[in-house]
C-alpha cells in the first residue's frame, strides 16, 4: 500500500542581489536569509529564530534600491529583482549608531558579540558623554507617560538600575535591556501564553513590567525560563549564572554544555546543560528541536541546577546570604 | 485564555463605572460573581476575548470617573474583557492622560508648546508653580500638569481641563492668564467664562470663497436641519446615483492628496482597499491631530460635524466598508461632543445605520477617544490604539490597504482629507482639479500661529504664496525671524523665502514641508534655541519606544540641544558647539534612515533647518 505524501505546495525561488552578487531564495524567505545565503554576517540583537521579527533594534538594517528609508532585514521578504546593499555607506552608518545609542544607553557587557560588533562599525558609545548614575530601585516604574524633566547635558542618559532579584530561579537585570520584546513575545502569544509580562511606559522610559511592576513571583510567570532562551543581552539569566558573575567566577572556557534530553516527564525535550566545575549553572534548549523549538518548562529549565542548589544549601557548603 | 490574576478588589465605583460601558458581567468567568452552576461550564476562547477593542474605551470609563485607574479597577477590566493584566498595564501606561498612581479627579493641562510658548506660557508655568508648587503637585483636589500641544494654537496659551465623576467633564481654554489657570485648578472648569464658538478660530468665516470652511460659523453644528438646508447630504444622494465605481473615479479624477501630511493621492488609497477581495473592509477617520500646531481637523469638527460625518459615509460607501471608525484625540472634548451628537442625530434620521438614506447601503460610525498619545496619528499605531494594543506603529509592508485594522483592508483618512470629498462628488473630479496648481489640486487649510495679528484656521486654493497667506492673518511683521512650516516634523522657512508657492511640490523645492498645514510665525522676541529644544522635548515624550533610532536618539538629540542652547546663552564652554553639531547630524541622519515609523524619521527635521536655514547656533548667530 503506498500513501500520498503532501509536498505542499511548490515554492518558487526568487533572485535577490546582494552587493553585487546574485542569490536565490525561496518566496518568503527575509532578506535576512538571502544574506546568510550569501554568506554575509549581519549583526541582529532584537531577531529570535523561534520568534516573529519584531524588527525593533534596526542592527540589521541594509539598504534596498527604490526604498526611502533602510529596511530591516531580519523582517523584509526578499522579492524578485530585489536590489540590496548591505554594506553601503548609508546602512554602515545606520547601524554603527544605531550600537553607539545602545552601547550608550544599555549595559551591554554581557551582550555576545556587542565588543566585535563595535570594533567592525567604529562605534563610540562614549562620545555622547559620560554616563549618568544609575536610578534607583523601581525609580523607572513610575514615571510619568509623556513627561521628563530637562536633561542637564552633562551626562548621558541611561536605563541603569539595580537587577530586580525576586525568585530563586531567575535575574531580570533591567539596566541590560535593549528592548526587544522576545521575552513579552516568548511569554506570550508566541509560546508560553502566560502573559505574565509586557511592554510598559513609552518611549526612552519604556521598560518590560508585570502590571504594576509587581513582583515576579506574585504575577502570572510560571518560570518556564522561556524569556531567558530568548534574551539577546543576558538582562535575563539564570540566578546562578547572576550569582557566578557577581563573585566574579563565571567562565565559560571552563564550562561544557552537554545536550541531552530531560528526564521529568515522557514528552522527551532537548536540555542543553551548561556546566562549570561539575555544577550545572545554565541550562538551555536547542532552538531546533522540531517540538520544543527552544522552549522548556519550569522542570526541566531550572529542575536540575534547583536540585543542585538546594543540595548545596542542605551541605552548607555554601550558605547563602538571604 | 488561562489568565492570573493578583486578586486587587474594584471598588464599587470602580465596577459601576466599568459596567456603565460594558453592561454588567454575564457570569463568574468575566467578572461577576463566581457560583456553583457557573462552574459548570468553563467559557472562554474568542467570545471572551473579542472585543479587546474596548479596553481603551473602558480605562477611559474608570479614569473618567474616579480621575485615575487602581490595580483593582484594571484587574475587573481584564477579567470582563479576558485581556492580560501585564498587558492591560502596559496599554494604559502608554498613554498621558492615562493615570496608574493615585491622582486628584481634576487635572489641569497647561500646554507648553510651540505657539504657547511664543504666546508666553513660560511665564505662565513659572507664575503658576510659584502659586501652586511644582507641575505635578496635588493642590486640594487637583493637580496641574504641563502639556504638549493641545491644539488651540490660535487662542494661546491655551489649558484643558479634566474633572473625573459621575458626570465627568472635559473643557479647553484659551487664552489663559496665570489667574484662570490658578482658579482653574482650586475650583475647577466652572470658574471660567465659556468658551468661545469655533468660529472665532475661522477669520474668513462667512466668506464666498470658502469651500472646506463654508459652514463653520454659518451653520448650527448641533442642527441637521441647518445643515441641510445649506446643501448638506446632496453630496451622499449624488454619491449613490455614481456608485462606488463613479465615486472612486471622481477621486481620483480630482487629484486629491491625504492632508495629514504625508500627500499620499487618496484616489489610489480607495481604489486599491476597494479591490481588495478580503472582507470586512474598514475605514478609519484620523483626528488624533496632535502635530504641534495643528487645529484645522478640531475647527472643522467643531463647526461642521455633519460634513464628516456626510464624506465618511461616501468613503464607506466607495471602499466597500460597512463600519467607520473615528479616532479623535483626548483633548477635543467640544469637537467628540459634536460629532457624537451629529453621529446620534444622523442614526435617527436614517443618514447612518441599516439602510442609509434608504438606499440599501449599511454604514456606521464608531467614536474612539485617544488618551494623550502623539503617535497615535501614525496610520498604523491608529489600528493598535483601537484594536486596545499598545498605540505603536506597526511596520509597513503589508499596507493598509492590504492588511488594517482588525487585520483587514482598511482605509485611513485624515479628516480635513475627508471632508474635500463633499466638494469632489458636488463640482466633479475635473472640475475640482482646476483649483490650485497641476499637482497640488483644491484648497488647503493652514493653521496659522504665532507672531501674526489675526491667528486661526485659513483657507486658501493651493499655490497661494506663504507671504499671500500671512497678508490674510494680518501681514508680515517686519521683526519676522523665521516661519516654521508642517509643525514639529516640519522646517522652517526664511522671511526671504515667503514668496514660495504653498503646493507640495514647491515647498519640498524649497527644502521645506505643508506637512499638516502648520504655519507658526517666529519673530526676533522668541529664543529659538528654545523653540528646538521644545521641539526635541517633544519627540522624546511622544517616541512610543519601539525602535532605537527613535528612542535613545530623541534622547541624545535633546541632550546636545540643552548643550548647545547653554553654550549660545553664554552659560557653558562653546567650545563643542561643532561637534555637537555633528554629533546632531549623524543622529539624525540614523534617525531619519532606520526609524520604523514618520515621527523618528522627521524628528530631527526642524532642527536640521534650523541649523542649515537659520543658522542656529553657528558662530556669531543665536
Amino acid at each position: 500500500m503506498t500513501q500520498s505524501v503532501d509536498l505542499g505546495l511548490p515554492t518558487r525561488l526568487v533572485d535577490v542581489t546582494i552587493d553585487g552578487e546574485t542569490v536565490r531564495v525561496p518566496e518568503g524567505a527575509t532578506v535576512l536569509d538571502a544574506c546568510e545565503a550569501a554568506g554575509l554576517d549581519i549583526p541582529t540583537l532584537c531577531y529570535g529564530d523561534t520568534l516573529t521579527p519584531k524588527n525593533a533594534c534596526r542592527v540589521c538594517v541594509v539598504e534596498v534600491e527604490g526604498s526611502r528609508t533602510l529596511v530591516p532585514s531580519c523582517s523584509r521578504q526578499a522579492a524578485e529583482g530585489m536590489v540590496v546593499h548591505t554594506d553601503s555607506e548609508r546602512a554602515r552608518h545606520s547601524r554603527k549608531l544605531v550600537l553607539e545609542l545602545l552601547g550608550s544607553s544599555v549595559d551591554l557587557s554581557t551582550t555576545p558579540r556587542a565588543d566585535e560588533w563595535m570594533a567592525d562599525y567604529g562605534a563610540d558609545p562614549d562620545r555622547f558623554g559620560p554616563r549618568a548614575e544609575p536610578v534607583q530601585a523601581g525609580a523607572r516604574d513610575v514615571l510619568h507617560t509623556g513627561h521628563h524633566g530637562e536633561p542637564d547635558g552633562a551626562t548621558a542618559a541611561t536605563v541603569e538600575q539595580p537587577p530586580k532579584v525576586d525568585n530563586d530561579l531567575y535575574v531580570r537585570d533591567y539596566g541590560k535591556c535593549i528592548l526587544c520584546y522576545k521575552c513579552v513575545d516568548a511569554c506570550g502569544e508566541q509560546w508560553q501564553n502566560s502573559f505574565a509580562i509586557g511592554v510598559a511606559g513609552r518611549g526612552f522610559d519604556a521598560t518590560i513590567s508585570t502590571e504594576f511592576a509587581a513582583p515576579l513571583t506574585d504575577s502570572a510567570c510560571v518560570y518556564c525560563g522561556n524569556c531567558v532562551e530568548v534574551c539577546p543581552t543576558g538582562a535575563l539569566s539564570f540566578k546562578t549564572e547572576f550569582d557566578l558573575r557577581e563573585a566574579g567566577e563565571w567562565d565559560e572556557s571552563r564550562q561544557t554544555e552537554t545536550t541531552t534530553i530531560c528526564a521529568f516527564c515522557g514528552v522527551g525535550c532537548n536540555v542543553s546543560l551548561h556546566v562549570q566545575d561539575n555544577e550545572i549553572v545554565k541550562v538551555t534548549s536547542p532552538h531546533d528541536n522540531p517540538v520544543t523549538h527552544g522552549n522548556l518548562c519550569i522542570k526541566g529549565r531550572f529542575g536540575l541546577t534547583h536540585v543542585q542548589v538546594a543540595r548545596k544549601e542542605r551541605r552548607g557548603r555554601e550558605p547563602r546570604e538571604d | 485564555m488561562d489568565l492570573r490574576f493578583r486578586d486587587a478588589v474594584p471598588t464599587a465605583e470602580e465596577r459601576d463605572a466599568v459596567d456603565a460601558l460594558l453592561g454588567p458581567p454575564a457570569d463568574g468567568w468575566r467578572g461577576g460573581e463566581r457560583d456553583a452552576a457557573g462552574l459548570q461550564h468553563a467559557r472562554g476562547g474568542h467570545e471572551a476575548r473579542d472585543r479587546r477593542d474596548l479596553l481603551l474605551p473602558a480605562l477611559h470609563a474608570v479614569q473618567d470617573r474616579l480621575g485615575w485607574i487602581s490595580e483593582g479597577a484594571l484587574d475587573y477590566i481584564c477579567r470582563r474583557l479576558s485581556v492580560p493584566p501585564a498587558e492591560a498595564y502596559g496599554v494604559a501606561t502608554f498613554y498621558a492622560l492615562l493615570s496608574l498612581r493615585p491622582a486628584p479627579p481634576r487635572a489641569v493641562h497647561v500646554c507648553t508648546d510651540l505657539a504657547c510658548r511664543a504666546a508666553g506660557s513660560g511665564d505662565l508655568v513659572a507664575e503658576t508653580t510659584r502659586r501652586l508648587g511644582p507641575a505635578g503637585a496635588p493642590v486640594n483636589g487637583a493637580t496641574w500638569h504641563e502639556s504638549p500641544c493641545l491644539g488651540l494654537c490660535e487662542r494661546a496659551p491655551a489649558m484643558f481641563i479634566t474633572e473625573a465623576g459621575d458626570s465627568p467633564s472635559a473643557v479647553s481654554a484659551g487664552p489663559v492668564n496665570a489667574d484662570e489657570v490658578v482658579r482653574a485648578v482650586r475650583t475647577g472648569a466652572g470658574a471660567l467664562e465659556p468658551e468661545a464658538p469655533p468660529a472665532v478660530s475661522v477669520p474668513q468665516a462667512g466668506s464666498e470663497d470658502l469651500v472646506l470652511l463654508r459652514n463653520v460659523g454659518m451653520v448650527d453644528p448641533a442642527d441637521l436641519d441647518a445643515y441641510r438646508a445649506r446643501g448638506g447630504y446632496t453630496a451622499l444622494r449624488r454619491a449613490f446615483d455614481l456608485g462606488p465605481a463613479g465615486v472612486l473615479r471622481e477621486i481620483n479624477d480630482s487629484g486629491l492628496v491625504g492632508r495629514g501630511g504625508a500627500a499620499f493621492p487618496t484616489g489610489r488609497k480607495w481604489s486599491a482597499t476597494a479591490a481588495q477581495p478580503d472582507h470586512p473592509h474598514y475605514l478609519v477617520c484620523n483626528a488624533d491631530e496632535s502635530e504641534p500646531g495643528t487645529f484645522k481637523d478640531r475647527v472643522l469638527m467643531e463647526g461642521d460635524p455633519y460634513a464628516l460625518i456626510e464624506s465618511m459615509t461616501i468613503a464607506g460607501y466607495a471602499t466597500g466598508c460597512h463600519l467607520g471608525y473615528l479616532y479623535i484625540r483626548g483633548e477635543y472634548p467640544r469637537a467628540e461632543a459634536a460629532l457624537l451628537n451629529a453621529m446620534a442625530t444622523a442614526r435617527e434620521r436614517g443618514l447612518l445605520g441599516d439602510n442609509v438614506l434608504g438606499r440599501g447601503y449599511a454604514f456606521d460610525i464608531e467614536l474612539r477617544r485617544g488618551a494623550g498619545a502623539y503617535i497615535c496619528g501614525e496610520e498604523t499605531a491608529i489600528f493598535n490604539s483601537i484594536e486596545g494594543e499598545r498605540g505603536e506603529p506597526r511596520s509597513k509592508p503589508p499596507f493598509p490597504v492590504e492588511r488594517g485594522l482588525f487585520g483587514k483592508p482598511t482605509v485611513v483618512n485624515n479628516v480635513e482629507t475627508l471632508v474635500n470629498v463633499l466638494p469632489i462628488i458636488l463640482r466633479g473630479g475635473p472640475a475640482y482639479a482646476a483649483i490650485g496648481t497641476g499637482t497640488s489640486t483644491g484648497t488647503k487649510l493652514f493653521c496659522v500661529s504665532g507672531s501674526v495679528a489675526e491667528p486661526g484656521v485659513y483657507e486658501v486654493p493651493f499655490g497661494a504664496t506663504l507671504r499671500e497667506l500671512l497678508e490674510l492673518a494680518g501681514g508680515v511683521r517686519e521683526n519676522l525671524r523665521a516661519v516654521l512650516l508642517g509643525g514639529a516634523a516640519g522646517a522652517f522657512v526664511r522671511p526671504d523665502e515667503l514668496d514660495v508657492p504653498l503646493t507640495f511640490e514647491d515647498t519640498r523645492a524649497a527644502g521645506t514641508t505643508l506637512g499638516s498645514g502648520v504655519v507658526l510665525a517666529i519673530d526676533d522676541s522668541t529664543d529659538l534655541p528654545g523653540v528646538l529644544l521644545r521641539i526635541a522635548a517633544f519627540f522624546r515624550d511622544e517616541s512610543c519606544g519601539q525602535c532605537v533610532p527613535c528612542r535613545v536618539g530623541t534622547v541624545r538629540q535633546e541632550e546636545a540641544l540643552v548643550r548647545l542652547s547653554a553654550a549660545n546663552r553664554g552659560a557653558g564652554a562653546n567650545g563643542h558647539a561643532a561637534a555637537d553639531i555633528a554629533l546632531l547630524r549623524e543622529v539624525g541622519q540614523a534617525m531619519k534612515d532606520a526609524s520604523i515609523c514618520g515621527l523618528g524619521q522627521t524628528a530631527w527635521n526642524a532642527v536640521e533647518s534650523a541649523i542649515d536655514k537659520l543658522g542656529t547656533f553657528q558662530e556669531g548667530a543665536s
